[in-house]
Protein backbone atom coordinates (compact mmCIF):
# COMPACT_ATOMS: atom_id res chain seq x y z
CA UNK A 1 0.00 0.00 0.00
CA UNK A 2 2.68 2.41 1.04
CA UNK A 3 4.87 1.44 -1.86
CA UNK A 4 2.02 2.06 -4.28
CA UNK A 5 1.52 5.53 -2.87
CA UNK A 6 5.19 6.16 -3.29
CA UNK A 7 5.08 5.11 -6.92
CA UNK A 8 2.10 7.32 -7.45
CA UNK A 9 3.98 10.21 -5.91
CA UNK A 10 7.07 9.67 -8.06
CA UNK A 11 4.83 9.32 -11.09
CA UNK A 12 3.08 12.59 -10.35
CA UNK A 13 6.37 14.43 -9.95
CA UNK A 14 7.65 12.88 -13.14
CA UNK A 15 4.54 13.98 -14.97
CA UNK A 16 5.02 17.52 -13.73
CA UNK A 17 8.66 17.58 -14.66
CA UNK A 18 7.83 16.21 -18.09
CA UNK A 19 5.20 18.81 -18.74
CA UNK A 20 7.41 21.56 -17.40
CA UNK A 21 10.32 20.70 -19.65
CA UNK A 22 8.19 19.52 -22.49
CA UNK A 23 5.26 20.98 -24.31
CA UNK A 24 4.55 24.03 -22.18
CA UNK A 25 8.07 25.33 -22.18
CA UNK A 26 8.31 24.82 -25.91
CA UNK A 27 5.21 26.92 -26.41
CA UNK A 28 6.71 29.56 -24.18
CA UNK A 29 9.97 29.59 -26.10
CA UNK A 30 8.10 29.68 -29.38
CA UNK A 31 6.23 32.75 -28.17
CA UNK A 32 9.47 34.35 -27.06
CA UNK A 33 11.03 33.83 -30.47
CA UNK A 34 7.99 35.37 -32.15
CA UNK A 35 8.00 38.33 -29.77
CA UNK A 36 11.67 38.88 -30.42
CA UNK A 37 11.01 38.66 -34.14
CA UNK A 38 8.50 41.47 -33.78
CA UNK A 39 11.21 43.47 -32.08
CA UNK A 40 13.59 42.78 -34.97
CA UNK A 41 11.02 43.90 -37.54
CA UNK A 42 10.35 46.92 -35.40
CA UNK A 43 13.92 48.19 -35.58
CA UNK A 44 14.19 47.48 -39.29
CA UNK A 45 10.98 49.44 -39.76
CA UNK A 46 12.48 52.26 -37.75
CA UNK A 47 15.34 52.39 -40.19
CA UNK A 48 13.01 52.31 -43.19
CA UNK A 49 11.09 55.23 -41.66
CA UNK A 50 14.21 57.31 -41.25
CA UNK A 51 15.38 56.92 -44.82
CA UNK A 52 12.88 59.28 -46.55
CA UNK A 53 13.98 62.04 -44.17
CA UNK A 54 17.57 61.34 -44.89
CA UNK A 55 17.03 61.28 -48.62
CA UNK A 56 15.19 64.61 -48.53
CA UNK A 57 17.87 66.24 -46.47
CA UNK A 58 20.66 64.97 -48.67
CA UNK A 59 18.82 66.00 -51.84
CA UNK A 60 19.02 69.58 -50.66
CA UNK A 61 22.78 69.52 -50.82
CA UNK A 62 24.17 71.10 -53.95
CA UNK A 63 24.66 68.63 -56.84
CA UNK A 64 24.53 65.52 -54.69
CA UNK A 65 25.31 62.30 -56.48
CA UNK A 66 21.97 61.07 -57.77
CA UNK A 67 22.98 57.49 -58.32
CA UNK A 68 23.64 56.64 -54.66
CA UNK A 69 20.37 58.26 -53.71
CA UNK A 70 18.28 56.25 -56.15
CA UNK A 71 20.05 53.08 -55.05
CA UNK A 72 18.98 53.73 -51.47
CA UNK A 73 15.41 54.49 -52.45
CA UNK A 74 15.18 51.33 -54.54
CA UNK A 75 16.76 49.13 -51.92
CA UNK A 76 14.36 50.51 -49.34
CA UNK A 77 11.37 49.76 -51.55
CA UNK A 78 12.58 46.22 -52.05
CA UNK A 79 13.38 45.62 -48.40
CA UNK A 80 10.01 46.79 -47.17
CA UNK A 81 8.32 44.37 -49.55
CA UNK A 82 9.93 41.33 -48.01
CA UNK A 83 7.98 40.40 -44.93
CA UNK A 84 8.07 37.24 -42.89
CA UNK A 85 5.12 35.51 -41.30
CA UNK A 86 6.14 35.31 -37.62
CA UNK A 87 4.65 31.84 -37.33
CA UNK A 88 6.88 30.60 -40.14
CA UNK A 89 10.35 31.70 -39.17
CA UNK A 90 12.09 29.11 -41.28
CA UNK A 91 15.78 29.43 -42.12
CA UNK A 92 14.86 30.19 -45.74
CA UNK A 93 12.43 33.00 -44.98
CA UNK A 94 14.86 34.64 -42.58
CA UNK A 95 17.63 34.40 -45.12
CA UNK A 96 15.46 36.12 -47.71
CA UNK A 97 14.56 38.86 -45.29
CA UNK A 98 18.16 39.32 -44.31
CA UNK A 99 19.32 39.49 -47.92
CA UNK A 100 16.84 42.26 -48.77
CA UNK A 101 17.69 44.25 -45.65
CA UNK A 102 21.38 43.66 -46.23
CA UNK A 103 21.14 45.30 -49.64
CA UNK A 104 19.56 48.32 -48.03
CA UNK A 105 22.30 48.35 -45.38
CA UNK A 106 25.06 48.53 -47.94
CA UNK A 107 23.25 51.15 -50.07
CA UNK A 108 22.74 53.24 -46.97
CA UNK A 109 26.34 52.75 -45.90
CA UNK A 110 27.50 53.95 -49.30
CA UNK A 111 25.29 57.01 -49.08
CA UNK A 112 26.65 57.95 -45.66
CA UNK A 113 30.19 57.49 -46.95
CA UNK A 114 29.55 59.78 -49.88
CA UNK A 115 28.13 62.49 -47.64
CA UNK A 116 31.55 62.76 -46.04
CA UNK A 117 32.59 64.69 -49.14
CA UNK A 118 29.94 67.35 -48.70
CA UNK A 119 31.08 69.78 -46.00
CA UNK A 120 27.83 71.65 -46.44
CA UNK A 121 25.91 68.54 -45.38
CA UNK A 122 28.23 67.73 -42.53
CA UNK A 123 27.60 71.18 -41.07
CA UNK A 124 23.85 70.78 -41.40
CA UNK A 125 22.32 70.22 -37.95
CA UNK A 126 19.36 68.35 -39.36
CA UNK A 127 21.64 65.97 -41.19
CA UNK A 128 23.79 65.43 -38.11
CA UNK A 129 20.75 64.41 -36.10
CA UNK A 130 19.57 62.05 -38.79
CA UNK A 131 23.01 60.52 -38.98
CA UNK A 132 23.01 59.92 -35.21
CA UNK A 133 19.55 58.38 -35.42
CA UNK A 134 20.53 56.06 -38.23
CA UNK A 135 23.67 55.03 -36.38
CA UNK A 136 21.61 54.29 -33.31
CA UNK A 137 19.12 52.34 -35.37
CA UNK A 138 21.85 50.22 -36.92
CA UNK A 139 23.06 49.44 -33.39
CA UNK A 140 19.54 48.54 -32.36
CA UNK A 141 19.31 46.20 -35.32
CA UNK A 142 22.51 44.48 -34.22
CA UNK A 143 21.27 44.11 -30.66
CA UNK A 144 17.81 42.84 -31.55
CA UNK A 145 19.29 40.36 -34.00
CA UNK A 146 21.64 39.08 -31.32
CA UNK A 147 18.72 38.69 -28.95
CA UNK A 148 16.71 36.94 -31.63
CA UNK A 149 19.51 34.48 -32.25
CA UNK A 150 19.80 33.84 -28.53
CA UNK A 151 16.15 32.93 -27.99
CA UNK A 152 16.07 30.99 -31.24
CA UNK A 153 19.08 29.01 -30.16
CA UNK A 154 17.35 28.18 -26.89
CA UNK A 155 14.23 27.14 -28.77
CA UNK A 156 16.09 25.04 -31.33
CA UNK A 157 18.15 23.34 -28.65
CA UNK A 158 14.97 22.48 -26.81
CA UNK A 159 13.12 20.95 -29.73
CA UNK A 160 16.13 18.93 -30.78
CA UNK A 161 17.25 17.50 -27.46
CA UNK A 162 15.92 14.37 -25.86
CA UNK A 163 13.27 13.83 -24.54
CA UNK A 164 11.60 17.05 -25.64
CA UNK A 165 12.27 16.27 -29.30
CA UNK A 166 9.60 13.56 -29.03
CA UNK A 167 6.99 16.08 -27.92
CA UNK A 168 8.25 18.51 -30.53
CA UNK A 169 7.80 16.06 -33.38
CA UNK A 170 4.35 15.06 -32.17
CA UNK A 171 3.13 18.64 -32.05
CA UNK A 172 5.02 19.82 -35.10
CA UNK A 173 7.49 22.29 -33.60
CA UNK A 174 9.96 23.12 -36.31
CA UNK A 175 13.49 24.41 -36.27
CA UNK A 176 13.71 28.16 -36.74
CA UNK A 177 16.26 30.15 -38.70
CA UNK A 178 19.05 32.37 -37.44
CA UNK A 179 20.48 35.61 -38.67
CA UNK A 180 23.80 34.79 -40.26
CA UNK A 181 26.74 37.11 -40.08
CA UNK A 182 26.85 38.77 -43.46
CA UNK A 183 30.02 38.41 -45.46
CA UNK A 184 31.83 41.70 -45.23
CA UNK A 185 28.93 43.30 -43.41
CA UNK A 186 31.15 44.42 -40.57
CA UNK A 187 33.46 46.32 -42.84
CA UNK A 188 32.67 49.79 -44.01
CA UNK A 189 31.75 49.76 -47.69
CA UNK A 190 34.45 50.98 -50.04
CA UNK A 191 33.80 54.00 -52.16
CA UNK A 192 35.72 54.58 -55.31
CA UNK A 193 35.75 57.80 -57.25
CA UNK B 1 4.25 -8.59 2.77
CA UNK B 2 6.25 -9.80 -0.18
CA UNK B 3 5.84 -7.60 -3.16
CA UNK B 4 5.48 -9.12 -6.60
CA UNK B 5 8.77 -9.08 -8.45
CA UNK B 6 7.12 -7.41 -11.43
CA UNK B 7 6.08 -4.40 -9.45
CA UNK B 8 9.58 -3.93 -8.13
CA UNK B 9 10.91 -4.00 -11.64
CA UNK B 10 8.44 -1.45 -12.86
CA UNK B 11 9.14 0.73 -9.89
CA UNK B 12 12.86 0.49 -10.47
CA UNK B 13 12.46 1.34 -14.11
CA UNK B 14 10.25 4.33 -13.43
CA UNK B 15 12.65 5.65 -10.86
CA UNK B 16 15.61 5.26 -13.17
CA UNK B 17 13.86 6.77 -16.12
CA UNK B 18 12.71 9.82 -14.30
CA UNK B 19 16.04 10.39 -12.65
CA UNK B 20 17.39 10.47 -16.16
CA UNK B 21 14.73 12.93 -17.28
CA UNK B 22 15.41 15.11 -14.25
CA UNK B 23 19.07 15.12 -15.12
CA UNK B 24 18.41 16.25 -18.68
CA UNK B 25 15.93 18.89 -17.67
CA UNK B 26 18.20 20.21 -14.99
CA UNK B 27 21.16 20.84 -17.24
CA UNK B 28 21.64 24.57 -17.03
CA UNK B 29 22.96 27.00 -19.55
CA UNK B 30 26.55 28.01 -19.25
CA UNK B 31 27.15 31.65 -19.87
CA UNK B 32 30.38 32.84 -21.29
CA UNK B 33 31.25 36.32 -20.18
CA UNK B 34 35.02 36.50 -20.02
CA UNK B 35 35.21 39.64 -22.10
CA UNK B 36 33.07 41.54 -19.66
CA UNK B 37 33.94 42.63 -16.12
CA UNK B 38 31.84 41.11 -13.34
CA UNK B 39 28.81 43.05 -12.12
CA UNK B 40 30.04 45.65 -9.62
CA UNK B 41 28.39 47.31 -6.64
CA UNK B 42 29.07 50.85 -7.72
CA UNK B 43 27.80 53.07 -10.51
CA UNK B 44 31.22 54.49 -11.36
CA UNK B 45 33.77 51.88 -12.35
CA UNK B 46 37.19 52.91 -13.53
CA UNK B 47 39.20 49.90 -14.66
CA UNK B 48 41.91 52.16 -16.05
CA UNK B 49 42.89 54.18 -12.94
CA UNK B 50 42.37 57.39 -14.88
CA UNK B 51 40.22 59.09 -12.27
CA UNK B 52 41.38 59.85 -8.74
CA UNK B 53 39.60 58.29 -5.78
CA UNK B 54 38.12 61.65 -4.94
CA UNK B 55 36.77 62.17 -8.45
CA UNK B 56 35.24 58.71 -8.51
CA UNK B 57 33.64 59.40 -5.17
CA UNK B 58 32.14 62.72 -6.28
CA UNK B 59 30.75 61.24 -9.45
CA UNK B 60 29.39 58.23 -7.59
CA UNK B 61 27.69 60.42 -4.99
CA UNK B 62 25.98 62.45 -7.66
CA UNK B 63 24.76 59.39 -9.58
CA UNK B 64 23.59 57.57 -6.45
CA UNK B 65 21.59 60.65 -5.45
CA UNK B 66 19.99 60.65 -8.89
CA UNK B 67 19.24 56.94 -8.62
CA UNK B 68 17.69 57.51 -5.20
CA UNK B 69 15.33 60.20 -6.39
CA UNK B 70 14.40 58.91 -9.85
CA UNK B 71 15.46 55.24 -9.88
CA UNK B 72 17.16 56.03 -13.19
CA UNK B 73 20.63 54.53 -13.07
CA UNK B 74 23.51 56.15 -14.91
CA UNK B 75 26.62 53.98 -14.88
CA UNK B 76 30.05 55.23 -15.87
CA UNK B 77 32.63 52.68 -16.95
CA UNK B 78 36.19 53.24 -18.09
CA UNK B 79 38.04 50.34 -19.65
CA UNK B 80 41.54 50.20 -21.11
CA UNK B 81 40.62 48.42 -24.35
CA UNK B 82 37.66 47.07 -26.30
CA UNK B 83 39.57 43.99 -27.48
CA UNK B 84 38.34 44.41 -31.02
CA UNK B 85 34.69 44.99 -30.14
CA UNK B 86 32.75 47.81 -31.68
CA UNK B 87 32.21 50.36 -28.90
CA UNK B 88 28.40 50.50 -29.20
CA UNK B 89 28.15 46.72 -29.39
CA UNK B 90 30.33 46.23 -26.32
CA UNK B 91 28.42 48.92 -24.45
CA UNK B 92 25.02 47.43 -25.22
CA UNK B 93 26.12 43.95 -24.19
CA UNK B 94 27.78 45.14 -21.00
CA UNK B 95 24.77 47.23 -20.00
CA UNK B 96 22.45 44.30 -20.65
CA UNK B 97 24.66 41.91 -18.67
CA UNK B 98 24.85 44.20 -15.68
CA UNK B 99 21.18 45.09 -15.90
CA UNK B 100 21.59 48.82 -15.41
CA UNK B 101 18.27 50.49 -14.59
CA UNK B 102 15.14 49.00 -13.08
CA UNK B 103 13.45 45.93 -14.41
CA UNK B 104 10.24 46.87 -16.18
CA UNK B 105 11.20 50.53 -16.44
CA UNK B 106 14.46 49.79 -18.27
CA UNK B 107 15.69 53.20 -17.24
CA UNK B 108 19.43 52.68 -17.36
CA UNK B 109 22.11 54.68 -19.09
CA UNK B 110 25.67 53.53 -19.62
CA UNK B 111 28.58 55.80 -20.42
CA UNK B 112 31.37 53.56 -21.61
CA UNK B 113 34.81 54.98 -22.26
CA UNK B 114 37.66 53.01 -23.75
CA UNK B 115 40.76 55.05 -23.08
CA UNK B 116 42.97 52.86 -25.25
CA UNK B 117 40.74 53.14 -28.31
CA UNK B 118 39.82 56.78 -27.53
CA UNK B 119 36.19 55.87 -28.04
CA UNK B 120 33.08 56.61 -26.05
CA UNK B 121 29.47 55.48 -26.20
CA UNK B 122 26.30 56.44 -24.38
CA UNK B 123 23.92 53.48 -24.32
CA UNK B 124 20.31 54.11 -23.40
CA UNK B 125 17.94 51.52 -21.97
CA UNK B 126 14.61 50.91 -23.71
CA UNK B 127 12.85 53.18 -21.23
CA UNK B 128 15.20 56.13 -21.68
CA UNK B 129 15.20 56.22 -25.47
CA UNK B 130 12.34 58.71 -25.43
CA UNK B 131 13.88 61.14 -22.96
CA UNK B 132 17.39 60.80 -24.34
CA UNK B 133 17.13 60.18 -28.09
CA UNK B 134 20.17 59.17 -30.10
CA UNK B 135 20.61 62.64 -31.55
CA UNK B 136 20.73 64.16 -28.06
CA UNK B 137 23.16 61.51 -26.86
CA UNK B 138 25.34 62.33 -29.84
CA UNK B 139 25.15 66.01 -29.00
CA UNK B 140 26.17 65.39 -25.40
CA UNK B 141 29.17 63.41 -26.59
CA UNK B 142 30.20 66.05 -29.11
CA UNK B 143 29.52 69.14 -27.04
CA UNK B 144 30.05 68.16 -23.40
CA UNK B 145 32.32 65.16 -23.24
CA UNK B 146 34.83 64.86 -26.05
CA UNK B 147 36.02 68.51 -25.96
CA UNK B 148 37.14 67.90 -22.37
CA UNK B 149 38.58 64.49 -23.19
CA UNK B 150 40.72 66.03 -25.90
CA UNK B 151 42.28 68.23 -23.25
CA UNK B 152 42.82 65.18 -21.06
CA UNK B 153 40.17 66.31 -18.57
CA UNK B 154 38.39 63.00 -18.16
CA UNK B 155 36.66 63.92 -14.96
CA UNK B 156 35.37 67.24 -16.28
CA UNK B 157 34.03 65.52 -19.41
CA UNK B 158 32.23 62.84 -17.45
CA UNK B 159 30.94 65.34 -14.92
CA UNK B 160 29.45 67.57 -17.59
CA UNK B 161 28.20 64.62 -19.59
CA UNK B 162 26.38 63.08 -16.63
CA UNK B 163 24.94 66.50 -15.75
CA UNK B 164 23.51 66.77 -19.24
CA UNK B 165 22.07 63.25 -19.11
CA UNK B 166 20.53 64.00 -15.74
CA UNK B 167 18.97 67.16 -17.14
CA UNK B 168 17.36 65.24 -19.98
CA UNK B 169 16.14 62.23 -18.02
CA UNK B 170 15.14 64.03 -14.81
CA UNK B 171 11.40 64.21 -15.34
CA UNK B 172 10.97 60.78 -16.89
CA UNK B 173 10.80 58.51 -13.86
CA UNK B 174 10.17 58.73 -10.15
CA UNK B 175 11.54 56.36 -7.59
CA UNK B 176 8.39 54.68 -6.32
CA UNK B 177 10.30 52.48 -3.94
CA UNK B 178 12.48 54.98 -2.10
CA UNK B 179 14.91 53.74 0.46
CA UNK B 180 13.37 54.12 3.90
CA UNK B 181 16.02 56.09 5.59
CA UNK B 182 15.56 56.99 9.25
CA UNK B 183 11.85 56.42 9.51
CA UNK B 184 11.77 52.74 8.72
CA UNK B 185 14.76 51.91 10.85
CA UNK B 186 13.51 53.89 13.81
CA UNK B 187 10.06 52.28 13.81
CA UNK B 188 11.74 48.89 13.92
CA UNK B 189 14.06 50.09 16.63
CA UNK B 190 11.23 51.48 18.78
CA UNK B 191 9.36 48.19 18.58
CA UNK B 192 12.51 46.34 19.50
CA UNK B 193 13.07 48.62 22.50
CA UNK B 194 9.45 48.19 23.62
CA UNK B 195 9.84 44.43 23.43
CA UNK B 196 13.02 44.52 25.48
CA UNK B 197 11.45 46.81 28.08
CA UNK B 198 8.41 44.55 28.31
CA UNK B 199 10.61 41.54 28.80
CA UNK B 200 12.54 43.27 31.56
CA UNK B 201 9.34 44.42 33.26
CA UNK B 202 7.79 41.00 33.07
CA UNK B 203 10.91 39.37 34.42
CA UNK B 204 11.06 41.74 37.37
CA UNK B 205 7.36 41.78 38.10
CA UNK B 206 6.24 38.22 38.12
CA UNK B 207 9.47 36.44 38.48
CA UNK B 208 8.10 33.86 36.14
CA UNK B 209 7.78 34.12 32.41
CA UNK B 210 4.57 35.93 31.63
CA UNK B 211 5.26 36.42 28.00
CA UNK B 212 4.45 32.85 27.30
CA UNK B 213 1.89 32.16 29.93
CA UNK B 214 1.67 29.17 32.21
CA UNK B 215 -0.65 27.47 29.78
CA UNK B 216 1.87 27.81 27.01
CA UNK B 217 0.04 30.41 24.95
CA UNK B 218 1.24 33.92 24.44
CA UNK B 219 -1.08 36.86 24.87
CA UNK B 220 -2.66 38.27 21.72
CA UNK B 221 -1.03 41.60 22.38
CA UNK B 222 2.33 39.92 22.30
CA UNK B 223 1.63 38.19 19.01
CA UNK B 224 0.50 41.49 17.57
CA UNK B 225 3.80 43.06 18.48
CA UNK B 226 5.76 40.16 17.12
CA UNK B 227 3.79 40.07 13.92
CA UNK B 228 4.31 43.73 13.45
CA UNK B 229 8.01 43.39 13.96
CA UNK B 230 8.31 40.40 11.67
CA UNK B 231 6.31 42.15 8.99
CA UNK B 232 8.63 45.09 9.10
CA UNK B 233 11.58 42.83 8.94
CA UNK B 234 10.49 41.12 5.79
CA UNK B 235 9.59 44.31 4.03
CA UNK B 236 13.17 45.32 4.31
CA UNK B 237 12.92 48.29 6.63
CA UNK B 238 14.75 46.77 9.50
CA UNK B 239 17.30 44.44 8.11
CA UNK B 240 18.90 47.22 6.20
CA UNK B 241 18.36 45.18 3.07
CA UNK B 242 19.56 48.00 0.90
CA UNK B 243 23.02 48.96 1.94
CA UNK B 244 23.32 51.93 4.20
CA UNK B 245 19.66 52.57 4.83
CA UNK B 246 20.27 52.39 8.57
CA UNK B 247 23.02 54.87 8.86
CA UNK B 248 20.89 57.86 7.99
CA UNK B 249 23.59 59.31 5.74
CA UNK B 250 23.27 59.58 2.00
CA UNK B 251 23.46 55.80 1.66
CA UNK B 252 25.23 53.62 -0.87
CA UNK B 253 24.23 52.28 -4.22
CA UNK B 254 21.61 49.55 -3.95
CA UNK B 255 22.71 47.54 -6.97
CA UNK B 256 21.61 47.30 -10.57
CA UNK B 257 17.93 46.58 -11.03
CA UNK B 258 17.91 44.40 -14.17
CA UNK B 259 17.09 46.95 -16.88
CA UNK B 260 17.21 45.95 -20.52
CA UNK B 261 19.00 47.58 -23.45
CA UNK B 262 18.30 47.59 -27.14
CA UNK B 263 21.31 49.35 -28.61
CA UNK B 264 19.95 52.89 -28.51
CA UNK B 265 22.33 55.76 -27.93
CA UNK B 266 25.30 57.25 -29.72
CA UNK B 267 29.04 56.88 -29.96
CA UNK B 268 31.99 59.07 -30.70
CA UNK B 269 35.73 59.33 -30.51
CA UNK B 270 38.23 61.98 -29.53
Amino acid sequence: MRKNLYILFVGAIALFSLSSCGYNSMVKLDEQVQAQWAQVENVYQRRADLIPNLVNTVKGAANFEQQTLTQVVEARAKATQVTVDPTKLTPESIQKFQAAQGELSSALGRLLMVTENYPELKANANFQELQAQIEGTENRITVERQKFNQVTQEYNAKIRSFPTNLTASIFGFEKKGYFQAEAGANKAPKVEF
Amino acid sequence: MTRPAKLINVYYFIKRFFLFVFFICGAGLLLQAQDFPAKPNTLVNDYTHTLSANEINQLEQKLVRFDDSTSTQIAVVLIPSLNGYEVADYGAQLAQKWGIGQQGKNNGVLILVSTGDRKITIQTGYGVEGALPDAIAKRIIENQITPEFRQGNYYAGLDKGTDAIIAYTKGEYKNDKPKQKDQGGSVGLIILIIIIILIIISRRGGGGNQVIGSRGGASPFWWFLMGNAMGRGSSGNWGGGRGGSWGGGSGGFGGFGGGSFGGGGASGSW
